[in-house]
């Protein structure tokens, strides 16, 4: 009698597509398969760029073509083919001066299946978007009420031309282009992503945001994002991705850079909503991230993170505190279902007096899923009374998924306090049917305890992003436990 | 209000009740005695919809209605609560929370809107204060951390917030110390009413000298064994349960 059980649940889930899984038909501009040098000259050509330019990108993919994968995260899938990917595909239907309403109506459907239709968030949300499909930003709105304050956000395509001193300045100071075998691959291809700068003293009236999609079939996504808070200003920036089903891995290898001058503060949300592959395990976005940020003195970066997509995650959003007093901290929740992988976690590199990070992780794993965090913190010789406090938690669903820690933690100075905490623990029948008895049905009971888990992490984002990040927890995790 | 017949039920292979019959109406108070391990738990368990008991022969009625084969949160929505004996730790949810997703979940299951946040409020202040509940243990996660009275006292606050119809308090009495039985017992007193119903599950007659059963049931080897008024739990406590099980 109405007895949904979680066997009803499970084919629930099971039969239920992802919720962005469509694709949408606008006729692209895409490059042959492959990668060489004349490839990275013809996309460097393609997109008008000086010189210098030019030869930054085929430094880095001479560097990354003596560099070989990855492996030792915790990850296990096939590797992509490098020279099956085509780098390069943007909307053909593209113009420089147009306006909003200019745009191709089917990007703007796309907007609206997303739920980020670009009027909507200009009038309720108070918030700037630079909006990334595929390779070219289509779209950047506030542009002017940023410009008032001396903001600069615009898609870093478009600051190498207009701002090239800035971008010569900082592109791969904090991220060299011989970083690792990702990055090197970024500084190579990246097409496009966004750039920001916030001047001196000024504190960035509104939220920047950038919502990543990748479209085209067989593309891989390659975005840089550099964002510059100049001494004594303050930027929050939120990012938000997510990818139609398709049965092929699709390559996202993404390079982010900040840098906070002295007494400048930077919160970086991100909620990550990759297509994660189908319950079999086929298809999915490998998404492999190389974020870090670089703290002057006084400075503050903040990582959060809500992950709940992609097949193969490998991201570890790092914080160099190279000025005294500089803070850094890492809040993170990572979800894994069915047969998704993550391995992620934080760096937190002391090397100024006085200096103290923060990483708060959360790890959930279901369904036959494998969730790892990795986190490291060095305390340089010269970093006095550097402190550092993790947590990492884990939080399982059912017997057949799996959640492994790999704190590692170096430490020159015997002045550094470090503290580590970890627990483990598991969503039980008795919680679920207590929960039950008091009226609760059993989805929303998980929802229930899952926000609880996650509720540090959760109460660091931007109030906007809290909300849709709770909503996405709950689709990742519907009928999972058992 | 509650009727159940001739209630059988096992978990894994073994058979735990053996043929329940009890009638409890409007207004009353009903007392369960017995031994450990003769199925008083179970009993409480199964009313309540715990699907890790099969129930292989019977019926319980809620009001002539047959629940019997309704999910445990129906159960709660048609007004069953349970007091449990060992309520569980759920971090990072508060009490407050918690009990405004139960309670707009049982509204919406009887087509009401969501209870609005000023009433919710109010609801909250008045029932904490008949509990004598500081407020700021409602921000607190729920049963993290707390003491075994806390946890007893938040069950019952939970069900006065809940307003059932029926309330059956599993093992309430056990792991409180003298004042933190006090406090539980007339929260429950207060709660009494000519439309509500309770069973309280326990071992021991102390707790019944604060909540006065109008009737007691003895409980052995999954059968109701000996029935009678509030005297019949001083003889227990006189004779034990030995004189119980000679006899059966």
């Amino acid at each position: 009698m109405n007895k949904y059980t979680e066997d009803d649940l499970k084919i629930e889930l099971e039969t239920k597509e992802y919720e962005y899984g469509f694709y949408t038909d606008i006729e692209s501009d895409t490059f042959p398969n492959g990668l060489n040098e004349d490839i990275v000259r013809a996309l460097s050509k393609k997109k008008e760029e000086p010189e210098w330019m030019t030869e930054w990108r085929l430094e880095a993919y001479r560097a990354w073509t003596q560099m070989t994968q990855p492996e030792w995260a915790n990850v296990h899938y096939q590797k992509p083919d490098f020279q099956a990917i085509s780098y390069y595909s943007a909307p053909k239907k593209i113009d420089a001066n147009k306006t909003l309403d200019d745009v191709d109506p089917e990007l703007l459907a796309m907007y609206k299946k997303l739920g980020i239709s670009i009027d909507e968030q200009k009038m309720m949300n108070n918030v700037a978007m630079d909006i990334v499909v595929d390779s070219v930003s289509v779209a950047t709105t506030f542009k002017k009420t940023l410009a008032e304050k001396g903001i600069i956000f615009c898609p870093i395509s478009e600051a190498i031309k207009e701002h090239p001193e800035l971008v010569k300045k900082y592109l791969g100071s904090v991220v060299p282009q011989k970083d690792n075998f990702y990055a090197a691959l970024n500084s190579a291809v990246f097409s496009d992503g966004s750039f920001c700068y916030i001047p001196k003293g000024v504190r960035c009236p509104m939220e920047l945001s950038t919502y990543f999609r990748i479209n085209q079939a067989g593309t891989g996504q390659f975005e840089r994002t550099l964002v510059v808070a100049d001494a004594g200003s303050y930027v929050s920036y939120l990012e938000g991705c997510t990818a139609p089903s398709r049965d092929e891995n699709q390559l996202h290898a993404a390079v982010v850079e900040l840098i906070a001058m002295d007494d400048a503060e930077i919160k970086y949300s991100t909620v990550q909503n990759w297509f994660p592959g189908n319950k079999e395990g086929k298809g999915g976005v490998y998404n492999f991230v190389t974020k870090r940020g670089l703290c002057e003195k006084n400075a503050k970066i903040s990582w959060t993170q809500v992950e709940t997509g992609s097949a193969v995650t490998w991201k570890y959003p790092s914080c160099i505190l190279k000025g005294d007093n500089s803070v850094g901290e890492f809040y993170s929740i990572a979800v894994t279902n069915n047969y998704q992988q993550a391995d992620t976690g934080t760096k937190m590199i002391h090397l100024g007096k006085n200096t103290k990070s923060t990483i708060i992780s959360k790890g959930i794993s279901a369904g036959k899923s494998q969730n790892s965090y990795r986190g490291l913190v060095q305390i340089g010789s010269r970093a006095e009374n550097a402190r550092n406090f993790s947590q990492c938690d884990s939080l399982l669903m059912g017997n057949n998924c799996g959640a492994h820690t790999f704190p590692y933690i170096e430490s020159k100075n015997t002045t550094a306090k470090i503290e580590h905490e970890a627990t483990t623990s598991k969503i039980g029948e008795d919680q679920v049917f207590y929960c039950n008895q008091r009226g609760i049905p059993t989805e929303k009971a998980i929802a229930l305890i899952v926000n609880g888990f996650s509720k540090e992490v959760l109460n660091k984002l931007p109030m906007e992003f809290a909300v849709e990040a709770q909503k996405l927890l709950e689709i990742s995790l519907e009928g999972s436990v058992g | 209000m509650l009727s159940i017949k001739n209630l059988h039920a096992r978990v894994e292979d073994k058979d735990i009740l053996r043929g329940i019959n009890l009638e409890v109406k409007a207004g009353e108070v009903h007392a369960i005695m017995g031994p450990n391990g003769s199925g008083k738990s179970t009993l409480s368990s199964v009313i309540a919809g715990n699907e890790n008991y099969e129930v292989t022969e019977g019926n319980i009625y809620l009001e002539g209605e047959d629940i019997s084969e309704f999910a445990p949160e129906e159960r709660a929505h048609k007004g069953v609560f349970l007091s449990f004996q060992y309520p569980v730790e759920i971090p990072g949810v508060s009490v407050t929370n918690f009990m405004k997703t139960a309670i707009n979940e049982s509204r919406k299951a009887n087509g009401l809107e969501e209870m609005p946040a000023n009433e919710m409020l109010k609801m909250i202040r008045e029932k904490s204060e008949l509990l004598e509940i500081d407020r700021k243990f409602l921000s607190r996660s729920l049963n993290e951390g707390f003491s075994g009275g806390e946890k007893k006292r938040n069950e019952i606050f939970q069900m006065a917030m809940l307003e059932p119809k029926l309330a059956i308090l599993d093992e309430t009495d056990s792991g409180l110390d003298i004042d933190a039985l006090r406090i539980v017992a007339n929260g429950v007193n207060k709660l009494r009413s000519e439309d509500n119903a309770v069973i309280v599950i326990t071992h021991y007659q102390r707790l019944l000298d604060y909540i006065v059963p109008d009737f007691v049931h003895v409980l052995y080897n999954g059968k109701i064994v000996k029935s009678g008024g509030k005297e019949l739990a001083y003889e227990l406590e006189e004779k034990g349960y030995d004189w119980i099980k000679s006899e059966n």
